[in-house]
């Protein structure tokens, strides 16, 4: 089975404020864009496990006009915060690589 | 109406030849967003800019002369990087200095933001507070312990600084799409239109193929809808292009909050104008009910000394748990009762480990050869976290680890000194709304002769 990695043009994650991290999963050929979608693998509950967060307060938000897939959750520690990893919020996405898409 | 944004952040930069192409086609209004939260909370704490005074002076002398020359008036928002008070004055003084070398006389709006604490202590006692999120709170003691508030002002204060009819507005923080918003919004433009075309724009040229904040780029307003026009010749702003901006830095790419309303961007339609200008259309806005300002706060918690090593020994590695637990334990007994292990943090940082992710890590194997190790202290002073982290690299760089064959030294410094004093280190005290009745009222607009 192909791997997100794999399928997807564009895998990236950034701040959305300093309280929040988001993951956007973009395709460049509609069918595969639809071929995620129709998978459900990208789900608040997978997200939930795989980040160890709140479903309560994960986003996941199908973006058909540019083909993509948007992932919102909140960060563990605030931007810039005593024992942040990444101020900028730019490489949190390794959870999401090797997920495998039917 | 043409809105022009030079780029993305001033003192990134952007091609002359992008420059002189936009001034060509007369824009109405010229704008550059000075500042970001993304590089974190030291900025607004410290009093400082996170891009260099030589690059914002260049990014100004070159546009600044052109606007004011042509009477187009020329915005800069979130001034010095973080929009407070020392920020303000910084960005000031490199345009006192441009108007000296180029003999420029003129009127400048500067746009005060930055709030006393005693005006948020009541904000806060009256319950008009709000979170934006589920993990920051603030208390009265985040209060006490904040160095700065900034509020971030919306299109209104801009917009009474337009209506003055000075030549360069100069913002202390603002929401980014209201430095283009203001304009079109004063002359009557369609707000859902307006607020979307000016959220795109304000990250340069980033909406664009290939995207880069460093570079130009041209909103086109019309009755019923926007075009969105690269300087560049190398770039293309296609529909998709234009569509998977809004993705970039928001939670969800149909609904973006600002302080004074929502836009509503579910029935937008992304086309091509031409094969490298994108037009939009059908974006709504919904103004909020309740005025709000967003505040951010910068809150010293401590200093921070650091060091980084590196780790080549595949024995140690396998041990890195052991090492690290006993630094912290040997660090905690050697002061004992002078420094109480609650009075700083030790932290280790172990890329090839799980620096990154932390938890978050899928993969708990350590296949590396290397381990690239930072041991990091903060304390109440300097000086106390330079004494922690001395003596917690001087034990690393010791210890008899289970099964150490090298037993001349654990790590490999870099450099010498080996232990860093970074300063103070700050957090966000603040990322709330403030309830108020007129949002635009505390930002107070003073207008000096430059």
């Amino acid at each position: 089975m192909p791997k997100l990695i794999d399928l997807a043009k564009v895998l990236r994650s950034k701040n959305a404020g300093p309280l929040y991290v988001t993951f956007d999963l973009m395709f460049d050929k509609k069918e595969t864009y639809e071929r995620v979608v129709k998978s459900g693998v990208i789900n608040s509950k997978l997200i939930a496990k795989l980040f160890k967060s709140d479903e309560k307060y994960t986003e996941i938000v199908d973006y058909p006009a540019a083909l993509s897939v948007k992932i919102t959750i909140p960060r563990k520690v605030v931007g810039g915060d005593l024992g942040d990893r990444d101020v900028y919020g730019a490489q949190q996405y390794a959870p999401l690589l090797d997920l495998e898409i039917k | 109406m043409k809105v022009m944004a030079l780029n993305g952040i001033l003192g990134y930069g952007y091609p002359l030849a992008s420059l002189e192409k936009g001034l060509a086609e007369n824009p109405d209004i010229i704008g550059t967003d000075a500042g970001s939260k993304d590089p974190g909370p030291y900025y607004l704490g410290a009093g400082v800019s996170f891009t260099s005074r030589s690059a914002v002076k260049r990014d100004l002398e070159l546009s600044m002369p052109e606007a004011l020359k042509r009477n187009i008036p020329f915005i800069i928002g979130t001034a010095g990087g973080s929009g407070g008070e020392p920020h303000l004055k910084w960005n000031r003084e490199i345009i006192q200095e441009i108007a000296r070398e180029k003999n420029l006389h003129f009127h400048m709006a500067m746009i005060h933001a930055e709030f006393p604490k005693e005006y948020i202590r009541k904000k806060l006692r009256g319950g008009k507070i709000k979170p934006m999120g589920p993990n920051l709170a603030l208390t009265e003691r985040d209060i006490d312990e904040t160095v700065r508030f900034v509020g971030q002002m919306g299109s209104e204060p801009l917009i009474r600084a337009l209506n003055i009819g000075v030549g360069v507005i100069l913002a202390g923080r603002s929401s980014d799409p209201a430095i283009y918003a203001a304009l079109p919004l004063m002359k009557g433009y369609d707000p859902g239109l307006v607020w979307h075309a000016s959220k795109i724009i304000e990250c340069g040229a980033l909406c664009a193929i290939p995207g880069t904040t460093s570079d130009c780029i041209m909103a086109h307003l019309e009755k019923n809808y926007f075009l969105l026009e690269p300087l560049n010749p190398i770039r293309k702003c296609t529909p998709m292009s234009a569509a998977g901006h809004t993705l970039y830095e928001q939670p969800n790419p149909y609904y973006i909050y600002e302080p004074e309303g929502m836009m509503d961007l579910s029935q937008s339609k992304y086309e091509a104008y031409t094969d490298s200008i994108a037009k939009v259309s059908g974006s709504k806005w919904i103004p909020a009910r309740q005025q709000t300002i967003k505040i951010e706060g910068s809150a010293r918690y401590g200093y921070r000394t650091i060091s980084i090593a590196g780790c080549r020994d595949p024995l140690m590695i396998e041990e890195i748990d052991e090492v690290t637990n006993y630094v912290r334990q040997f660090t905690v007994d050697n002061f004992g009762s002078r420094i109480s292990p609650t009075d700083y943090h030790m932290l280790f940082r172990l890329y090839g480990k799980d620096a990154v992710e932390g938890d978050w890590e899928p993969q708990k194997k350590i296949t590396s050869q290397e381990l690239g190790i930072i041991i990091e202290v903060v304390a109440k002073t300097q000086e106390m976290a330079d004494d922690i982290c001395a003596v917690a690299r001087s034990t690393m760089l010791h210890y008899h680890y289970t099964g150490r064959k090298a037993t001349a030294g654990n790590l490999a410094f870099p450099y010498s000194p080996s232990d860093i004093s970074m300063g103070p280190a700050y957090r966000f005290s603040a990322y709330h709304l403030v309830e108020l009745e007129d949002a635009s009222e505390p930002f107070k607009i003073e207008v000096v002769k430059v």
